[in-house]
């Protein structure tokens, strides 16, 4: 047998070589039209370089050629799943700089419904977040009690997923008489289920040995790479704007800021999970109490700004949503920037998922809870 | 009238197009086995887990508990284009990622089919003024079968498209080969 090597050193050879692969833009675990370009030693990620663009709408652009109300009908669509809270950082923005303020009706039930939106986000996180590491079970639990919230958001809003309910000003209607029932009788409901969403996956073995100590992200880093949201939570980065700059009615409530130091991506997971029944607690307080009023004050046909730089940030489901609107005193602005929480977020990646398997990258952007149309705008 | 058996005209819209194409498609020689091979063909429908924005978040939808298309035969997502019948091209298909699309259609096996979901896909959508980016609609790139229109549409409209799409294959006819397109005519540069 001359001339044939041992097998310890074809491997040992094979692991040596570095080569490259692409992993998307139609991959079913980047969750959209992400691309990564992966070099690998055998199974061992040495770098990751997001390519970004593949869904690249041109909405920053488009706002300058449409009036201010108008702009909530885009942003509906950067973060389609807080599309509350991205309308509501357009809407305080613009109401700031008019320098106006809304109702306290109005302020109570935009919370609630950011809630109930970030819990939404959240499910259907924990739903596909399962499915990229094999259980396919959490597809169909998530999914399923995500559906309350939509029948929610229809009855009130008029459509599931891109509602278009906050406007400079106010809400587009008022709440549907039901409301407050519904959401009592989903949230008496989903308190019931959610011990369900830990026993099926949060003590499990494998789970465990599939996050904890993956993709450790320290929180020097989250900093610098201005990770926030639940992934920078998770490092101990404490940035909930909730807490640190309340908007809306979240001065009026008590709630806890969920923080976690391992950095890893069972912690990431740990402050969704934990998020969700704070959330839960918010709605809880406020749902009760929402005050009568008027639900929008009354707007003049045409908004216009009057000329500078506004900025007015708020926590998505995601991260900080910030949006930097500048006017030049017409009806349309001048140039709008979005802070998309993903962008920030995916930029830490690189240095999250080196040295650890290519599955594991999966459980890493995973964990990230990307929507790609917000990275790419 | 009712053609076809199980899914009959009263239930459904946009009869005359499907008259039409039956009339085109019939044979005499194949009509038993077309309609056995129909019958398997049209209830075993796999998508392709294609989904860019927002509509792919009712795709799932429309695939859990709640609304459960497995009931009609397409349970099983594949993600790779050589095991899927239909791609439903949930969301904005922007220039970048028009060739994408289209290598992802030539690499799906015949008979193959495409939806097009939500008013991106079909036109462009919200994005259609003031944009430089965006193909305004996916025809452009890949012959499309079925249009569903919203924005994005409810998980039901996807089942009533899958639905139109399974008896448009009901049509269809052996002697033809399943294929009527050519798909060497749909040029990626034409997005404008």
């Amino acid at each position: 047998m001359e001339g044939v090597l041992p097998i310890n050193q074809v491997v040992s050879e094979v692991e040596q070589q570095e080569y490259i692969i692409n992993m998307g833009p139609q991959h079913p675990s980047t969750h959209g039209v992400l691309r990564f370009l992966l070099s690998l030693k055998g199974e061992v990620v040495q770098y990751v370089q997001p390519h970004c663009g593949y869904i690249h709408r041109g909405i920053e652009k488009m706002t300058e050629k449409i009036t201010y109300p108008q702009i909530i009908h885009l942003t509906d669509r950067l973060d389609y799943l807080s599309a509350h809270m991205n309308n509501e950082a357009v809407s305080l923005c613009v109401e700031n700089a008019l320098q106006i303020e809304v109702p306290e009706r109005v302020k109570y039930i935009r919370t609630i419904m950011a809630e109930l939106s970030r819990l939404a986000s959240h499910q259907l996180w924990w739903a596909a977040f399962g499915m990229d590491l094999g259980a396919l079970t959490t597809f169909f639990y998530g999914l399923r009690d995500r559906e309350y919230i939509l029948d929610i958001f229809e009855q009130t809003t008029g459509s599931r997923l891109t509602q278009s309910y906050n406007c400079p000003g106010g809400l587009m209607n008022d709440i549907h008489p039901d409301f407050q029932k519904k959401v009592k009788e989903f949230i008496k409901n989903f308190r019931k289920v959610l011990p369900e969403y830990n026993q099926l996956l949060t003590g499990n073995v494998i789970f465990h040995e599939r996050t904890k100590g993956i993709g450790l992200l320290s929180k020097e880093d989250a900093i610098s790479f201005g990770v926030t949201g639940p992934s920078g939570r998770g490092s101990g980065f404490s940035c909930d704007l909730r807490k640190s700059h309340p908007y809306s009615a979240y001065d009026k409530v008590d709630f806890k800021e969920i923080l976690y130091t391992e950095g890893d991506t069972f912690a990431r997971y740990q402050v969704r999970m934990d998020e969700m029944l704070e959330s839960m607690n918010i709605i809880e307080q406020l749902i009760d109490n929402i005050p009568e009023g008027d639900y929008a004050l009354k707007m003049k046909a045409i908004i216009k700004l009057p000329e500078g730089e506004y900025y007015q940030r708020v926590e998505s489901a995601r991260g900080e949503f910030g949006v930097h609107i500048i006017s030049d005193g017409n009806k349309n602005p001048y140039r709008v920037k979005f802070r998309s929480p993903n962008f920030s977020n995916l930029s830490a990646i690189d240095s999250m998922a080196r040295g650890f398997k290519i599955a594991d990258l999966v459980a890493i952007s995973g964990s990230l809870d990307l929507v790609i149309p917000d990275l790419d705008k | 009238m009712g053609v076809i058996k199980s899914m009959k005209h009263e239930d459904f819209k946009d009869n005359e197009s499907l008259d039409q194409m039956m009339l085109e498609n019939q044979g005499i020689f194949f009509s038993t086995i077309d309609k056995l091979v129909n019958w398997g063909r049209s209830n075993s429908i796999w998508p392709l887990t294609f989904a860019t924005s927002c509509c792919g978040i009712e795709m799932m939808a429309a695939g859990a508990a709640r609304h459960d298309f497995s009931r009609f035969g397409m349970e099983v997502y594949r993600a790779s284009p050589r095991q899927a019948d239909v791609i439903v091209v949930a969301g904005t298909i922007v220039n970048k990622m028009a060739p994408v699309l289209k290598r992802l259609y030539d690499q799906m096996a015949d008979p193959k089919y495409v939806i097009a979901m939500g008013a991106c896909a079909i036109s462009g959508g919200p994005f259609y003024y003031n944009t430089y980016h965006v193909v305004k609609g996916v025809e452009h790139v890949i012959p499309v079968d079925v249009y569903i229109p919203g924005c994005p549409p409810r998980p039901e409209a996807l089942l009533y498209g899958f639905l139109q799409l399974q008896r448009k294959m009901k049509t269809e006819s052996l002697k033809n080969g399943y294929i009527k397109k050519n798909a060497e005519d749909y040029d990626v540069n034409v997005s404008k």
